[in-house]
C-alpha cells in the first residue's frame, strides 16, 4: 500500500506542445491517500485513461513528477511500481489453469512454493473463485476472467495499487452489480489504495469514497459522491453527474433572488456582483411540480422509469427535468414548479460561487 | 418440433459437383485407369489387378524416395517455422517501418519456382556462382553437383530462402491481433520475455501457425521444380524427392502402370496427411470453445 | 395490422435459439426486447429482418408471407452496436448511400439527406468522414442511414452499447422523439432495464430464447407475469424471500406475519416466493402496516442522493435503494421495512398469483 502524489503533473502527446490546448492532461497536483478507493470519472477523451497510464508506469509524462510514498517513480517501468490493472478486456493466460493464472505474479518474482500456494488459496477465497481453481483459463465467461485479472493483482501482497480501466464494460447488467459489490468489499476487507477508470457516473459513485471528475484534460473536482450531488463545482459536474443532469438556468443574481424571465426565485445564500455568464443549478430531485405555488412550466412529456418519473419540461425557453415519485399523479393541473432554495447553486463562468449566508 | 425437409440445395451445389468432376475426378480416373492395366501401347490394355500397387509397394526406390521426401520436409519446416517466428517477432509493430518490412518479406514469395532454382542453380555453381565459387575459395569443399551434403543443403537453403517469408507473414498476423493490454498486464505480473512468447504471443498464434504448418508441409511434401531445376534429383537419386521420382518413372521410362499406382498412393498419403491435420485443428478449436 | 411472427422458431443442430415465438407488432410502434446477453434477442431480430430463415413458422408483413423473403427485397434498416458506417464516404454520402440504390433522383435524395441530417443533429458535419466524427456522432451517422431509407421495419440491436454513458442517456431521449416522427415500426434490443423504462413503448422480455412477456412497457415492469420476468426487468435484480400462507396468515419468516388481505385471502395455503423490488425498501418505518426485517449489511454504496445498500438475509441476497445519504455501519445488522402492498407473490414455480397491490392501482 502506498499513498502517490501527482506533482506539477501534465502530458502531451505532441512533441513541442504549445498552448495549453496540446496538453491531453493540464497541469495537476493530487495526492491520492493511502487505502482510499477512488475513481475517475469524465467521458471519453477527458484525459483519464492518460492519467492512469501515467500512475501505471505506461507512459512518461511529459512534465512534473509521480511518488509513490515519496519515492520518485516519474522514470520507473511498470514492473517496478508494484501496481495491478485490470483493464476492460478481460486478459487471462488462456493456457494456464486459474491456479496458475493466480501464481504467475508470485512465481516471476520468484517467491517459494509454499508461499505461492496458501496465497493462491487466500485470493481465490477472496474472489470466490476456490472451485474453479483447476479449470483451464480459457472458456470462463468474461466475469470470472474479470475477477481472475483482479486476483492476479491481489496476489501479490506488497501491491501498491490496484487500477481498474472500465472493468466493467463486457459485463452484463445483472453481473455488474455482483463484481461491483465484491470489490467494494475486498476493498472494505483489505484496504488497498484503487483507483478506477470510467464514464459511468452509477459505477463511479457507488464504486468511489472520493470521485474525481475530468472534463478536457482538467480535474474540474474532487469530492465524495454525496459532494459533487449537492454542490457541483462546475456546470459539467452538475451535467455530468446525476441522470438526468442539473438543470441549467441563465438567471441574473441580485443578493439573494435571482431573476428569470423578469421572475423571482429565492436562494438561500447572498451573492455579491457577479461577472460572466452568470446561471443557476438545480437537480431535477429538487424540483417540484404544484398546481399553484411557484413559477408557470409547462409540461412536454412524462417518462415513467419505474422508480420515478422524469418530466420534461419548458421553463421560461429552457428545457428542464423534474423528478416526481413513482405514484405521483401529474395531471394538467399541474403548470408550476417551486425549487428547494437551499439546492439552488449559482455559477459564473461555469463555477460555483459560494455566497454568504443570507 | 418438425423438421421440414427440403432437397432443393441440392441444385446450388449441383454447379461445383461438376466442375469437381471436370477438374478432379476424371483426371483422376484416367490414373486409377492405367494404375490397375497394362499397355505396350497402340491403345492396347490388359488387366493388371492390384499387381502395380504391390510392386510399388515392395519398391525400394519408392520407399527410399518417400523417406527422402519426409526427411525434407521435416528438416524445412523444423528451420522456417522457428525462424519464421522469431521473423515476426522482431518485425517492428507499426509504422513507416512495418510496411518496409512487409513488402520486403513479400518479396521472395512473388518470385516463380523456376526462377528461384534459376538463381540458385548460379549462385551455387562452384565456377561463375558468388556462393560457390566464394565457399570452394575459401577451403570448404562444395559443389553440389557432387557432394551429397552440397546438394541437400543447396536445395533447403533455397526453400527456406523461399517460404519462411510466408510463415513470418502469418505468424506476424497473428500477433498484430493481441491487443496491447496483454503485454502490460505481463509488464505488471513481471513476466519474462520467454513468459510473454510462451503464455501470450504463442497460444494466440496457435491457429494462424497450423495453417502455416499445414500450407508449407504440403507445398513441400509436392516439391518439383526448385530440386529439378537446380541439382535435377542428383547427385545420384539422393535429392530425388517423390514427385522428381514420378516424373523419371512415368516420362523418362514410360512406366505408366508403376506411375499410375505411385501416384495414387502419393494422393493417398497427402490425404491422409491432410485430415490428420484437420482432426487436430478442429479438436483445439473444440477446445478452446467460443472463446 | 403490421409484423406477425406466427409460431416462429430457430434450432441450429441441438440448439434451440428461439423456441416457436408469436408475435404482433403494429405500425408506429416501439417495441423493445429486454433481455441478458444470449437470451436471443440477436437472433429474433435477424429473423425478423429475413437475414435468417426460421427454422418453422411464417413471418408476415401487412399480411403478406414474407417468410423465405430475402432481406434485400424487403424494407428493412438495421442498426449495430458497432458503428458501421462507409470510412471512405462523407457522412452525406454515407446517408444518402441507401437512396442511391433505391435509384432515387438527385434532388430527392439531397432533400432527404439534409432532412435526416437535421433530424440527427448532424447537418454541420455532413462533409467530414465517420472517423473524424465522436462515437457519438458516429452513431447517430449510421442511425440516420437507417432512417433516410424510410423502412418500414427499423431494427436497432443495442445502438446505445459503445456509447459513454451520457451520450447514451442523451440519444435515448431523442430516440423516441425521432420514432414518433417516423411511423416505423422499431424493435429495440437492450440488456438495460431502465433503457426499455426509458424508451416506453412496448417491451417483450426474453429469457433463454423464450418471450416470458410482451406488452406496454410500464405494464410488463408493474405486473410481470412471472419471476423470471420481473428479474429480467428489474436493475437492481428484484429481492425474493420464501414465505408460505396459513390460514388468514402470510409468514414471512423472521416471526413476521401479515393478515392476507384482499385478493391473498382466497389465495391457498401453501408455500410461495415473494417478490419485492430494491426502492421499495425502507430504512424506517414508513406506513403503519410495514413489516420489518433484521438483515446483515454487507455493503453500501453511494450515488449521491441515493443509497443502495446490499443485505443478506438468511441466505438470501437483497438489495435496498434507498433515499439520500446513509452512514450506516457495515457488518451489522440492520432493520429494513417494507409495506406488504410492495410485495408480489409467486408461486414456488415462478408464475405470479397475487400481484403487489400497488401496481393494481397504478
Amino acid at each position: 500500500m502506498a499513498k502517490i502524489t501527482l506533482d506539477n503533473l501534465a502530458h502531451s502527446y505532441l512533441p513541442n506542445p504549445k498552448g495549453e490546448e496540446d496538453f491531453a492532461l493540464k497541469e495537476l497536483n493530487h495526492e491520492w491517500t493511502d487505502g482510499e478507493a477512488y475513481a475517475l470519472l469524465g467521458s471519453s477523451g477527458c484525459g483519464k485513461t492518460t492519467l492512469l497510464n501515467i500512475i501505471s508506469g505506461l507512459l512518461k509524462p511529459s512534465q512534473g513528477r509521480v511518488l509513490f510514498d515519496d519515492r520518485d517513480v516519474t522514470s520507473a517501468p511498470t514492473a517496478e511500481r508494484n501496481i495491478a490493472q485490470v483493464f476492460q478486456f478481460p486478459v487471462v493466460y488462456d493456457t494456464m489453469s486459474v491456479r496458475q493464472n493466480l501464481a504467475f505474479p508470485l512465481k516471476n518474482r520468484g517467491a517459494d512454493a509454499a508461499y505461492v500456494a496458501e496465497r493462491v488459496q487466500t485470493v481465490a477465497r477472496m474472489i470466490d473463485m476456490e472451485a474453479e481453481l483447476d479449470r483451464k483459463a480459457r472458456g470462463l465467461t468474461a466475469d470470472a476472467k474479470q475477477k481472475i485479472s483482479l486476483g492476479r493483482g491481489m496476489v501479490r501482497e506488497d501491491v501498491n495499487a490496484l487500477l481498474f480501466d472500465e472493468p466493467l464494460t463486457v459485463i452484463d447488467p445483472h453481473m455488474k452489480w455482483e463484481l461491483r459489490t465484491q470489490l467494494k468489499s475486498l476493498h472494505r476487507q483489505f484496504g488497498h489504495t484503487m483507483i478506477y477508470v470510467t464514464h459511468d457516473q452509477t459505477e463511479a459513485l457507488t464504486f468511489a469514497d472520493k470521485v474525481v471528475v475530468m472534463f478536457d484534460g482538467r480535474v474540474v473536482q474532487i469530492g465524495t459522491p454525496e459532494e459533487l450531488f449537492e454542490t457541483p463545482e462546475h456546470t459539467f459536474v452538475g451535467y455530468f453527474i446525476g441522470s438526468p443532469g442539473m438543470n441549467i438556468i441563465p438567471a441574473r443574481i441580485e443578493g439573494n433572488r435571482a431573476h428569470v424571465n423578469g421572475s423571482l426565485i429565492q436562494l438561500a445564500r447572498a451573492y455579491g456582483k457577479l461577472d460572466g455568464e452568470v446561471v443557476i443549478g438545480v437537480r431535477p430531485e429538487y424540483a417540484k411540480l404544484s398546481d399553484k405555488d411557484g413559477l408557470p412550466v409547462r409540461i412536454r412529456r412524462v417518462e415513467d422509469v419505474g422508480r420515478h418519473k422524469i418530466v420534461r419540461a419548458e421553463f421560461f425557453g429552457n428545457d428542464i427535468n423534474i423528478i416526481a415519485k413513482e405514484g405521483e399523479a401529474i395531471g394538467s393541473e399541474m403548470t408550476r414548479v417551486t425549487f428547494d432554495p437551499a439546492r439552488v447553486n449559482v455559477y459564473a463562468n461555469d463555477w460555483r460561487v459560494t455566497g454568504e449566508a443570507a | 418440433m418438425e423438421k421440414t425437409v427440403n432437397q432443393k440445395a441440392w441444385l446450388l451445389v449441383l454447379p461445383v459437383l461438376v466442375l469437381v468432376a471436370f477438374s478432379a475426378v476424371i483426371p483422376l480416373m484416367t490414373v486409377v485407369n492405367y494404375s490397375v492395366q497394362d499397355t505396350f501401347g497402340n491403345n492396347k490394355f490388359f488387366w493388371a489387378g492390384l499387381e502395380w500397387f504391390d510392386e510399388m509397394l515392395h519398391s525400394e526406390r519408392m520407399w527410399n524416395a518417400l523417406g527422402r521426401q519426409l526427411l525434407f520436409s521435416a528438416i524445412i519446416l523444423a528451420i522456417e517455422v522457428p525462424l519464421g517466428i522469431l521473423v515476426a517477432l522482431s518485425m517492428p509493430k507499426r509504422g513507416f517501418w512495418a510496411s518496409v518490412c512487409l513488402v520486403l518479406m513479400a518479396l521472395p514469395l512473388l518470385i516463380p519456382w523456376n526462377v528461384v532454382g534459376t538463381i540458385w542453380q548460379i549462385f551455387g555453381r562452384v565456377d561463375i556462382g558468388l556462393l560457390g565459387y566464394t565457399l570452394e575459395n575459401l577451403g570448404i569443399p562444395y559443389n553440389y553437383t557432387q557432394h551429397l551434403f552440397a546438394a541437400w543443403a543447396t536445395v533447403i537453403v533455397m526453400d527456406v530462402w523461399h517460404w519462411t517469408s510466408l510463415v513470418a507473414l502469418l505468424a506476424y498476423a497473428g500477433l498484430q491481433s493481441i491487443p496491447d493490454a496483454y503485454y502490460q498486464a505481463a509488464k505488471i505480473d513481471q513476466a519474462s520475455r520467454w513468459s510473454v512468447f510462451r503464455y501470450i504471443e504463442l497460444p494466440k498464434m496457435q491457429g494462424v501457425l497450423m495453417i502455416a504448418i499445414l500450407l508449407r508441409f504440403m507445398d513441400s511434401f509436392m516439391i518439383y521444380t526448385e530440386p529439378f531445376v537446380v541439382t535435377g534429383g542428383g547427385p545420384g537419386n539422393s535429392t530425388t524427392f517423390l514427385s522428381i521420382d514420378l516424373v523419371k518413372m512415368a516420362l523418362g521410362q514410360f512406366d505408366l502402370g508403376p506411375a499410375a499406382a505411385f501416384s495414387i498412393m502419393y494422393f493417398l498419403v497427402i490425404l491422409l496427411i491432410c485430415w490428420v491435420f484437420y482432426t487436430v485443428m478442429t479438436n483445439l478449436e473444440k477446445r478452446d470453445g467460443v472463446s | 395490422m403490421a409484423l406477425v411472427l406466427d409460431g416462429i422458431s430457430k434450432v441450429t443442430g441441438a440448439q434451440t435459439h428461439i423456441h416457436p415465438t408469436s408475435l404482433e407488432l403494429h405500425k408506429g410502434t416501439m417495441n423493445v426486447l429486454l433481455g441478458p446477453t444470449l437470451s436471443g434477442k440477436t437472433s429474433l431480430m435477424r429473423l425478423m429482418a429475413g437475414l435468417d430463415k426460421p427454422s418453422s413458422g411464417r413471418l408476415l408483413w401487412h399480411g403478406e408471407d414474407v417468410t423465405g423473403m430475402r432481406v434485400q427485397d424487403r424494407k428493412v434498416a438495421m442498426v449495430y452496436q458497432q458503428f458501421i458506417n462507409y470510412p471512405s464516404m462523407t457522412v452525406y454520402e454515407n446517408i444518402a448511400s441507401p437512396l442511391r440504390l433505391m435509384g432515387m433522383s438527385a434532388a430527392e435524395i439531397d432533400s432527404s439527406v439534409k432532412a435526416t441530417a437535421d433530424l440527427m443533429k448532424l447537418t454541420p458535419m455532413l462533409s467530414r468522414k465517420p472517423l473524424e466524427l465522436s462515437g457519438g456522432q458516429q452513431q447517430r451517422c449510421a442511425l440516420a442511414r437507417a432512417l433516410v431509407k424510410n423502412a418500414g421495419l427499423v431494427l436497432l440491436d443495442e445502438p446505445l452499447a459503445n456509447l459513454d454513458y451520457k451520450l447514451r442517456e442523451e440519444l435515448r431521449v431523442e430516440i423516441p422523439k425521432i420514432f414518433e416522427e417516423s411511423g416505423a415500426i422499431f424493435v429495440y434490443a437492450t440488456t438495460e432495464p431502465e433503457e426499455a423504462l426509458l424508451l416506453g413503448g412496448n417491451t417483450a422480455t426474453l429469457w433463454e430464447g423464450r418471450i416470458t412477456q410482451f406488452g406496454p412497457t410500464p405494464e410488463v415492469y408493474r405486473k410481470p407475469i412471472d419471476a423470471t420476468t420481473a428479474r429480467v426487468f428489474s436493475d437492481p435484480p428484484m429481492n425474493f424471500l420464501s414465505i408460505s400462507k396459513t390460514g388468514n396468515k402470510l409468514l414471512f419468516g423472521d416471526g413476521q406475519s401479515v393478515a392476507a388481505a384482499g385478493k391473498l385471502r382466497e389465495l391457498a395455503d401453501g408455500r410461495y416466493v415473494a417478490g419485492f423490488r430494491p426502492n421499495h425498501v425502507e430504512v424506517v418505518r414508513h406506513t403503519a402496516d410495514a413489516m420489518k426485517f433484521t438483515a446483515l449489511l454487507n455493503v453500501t454504496e453511494i450515488t449521491g442522493s441515493e443509497t443502495f445498500i446490499h443485505l443478506a438475509h438468511h441466505g438470501e441476497k437483497w438489495v435496498g435503494l434507498i433515499h439520500g445519504v446513509h452512514d450506516l455501519e457495515l457488518g451489522q445488522p440492520i432493520d429494513v421495512y417494507l409495506d406488504p402492498s410492495h410485495v408480489y407473490i409467486f408461486a414456488e414455480d415462478g408464475k405470479l398469483v397475487v400481484p403487489a397491490a400497488y401496481a393494481m392501482a397504478a
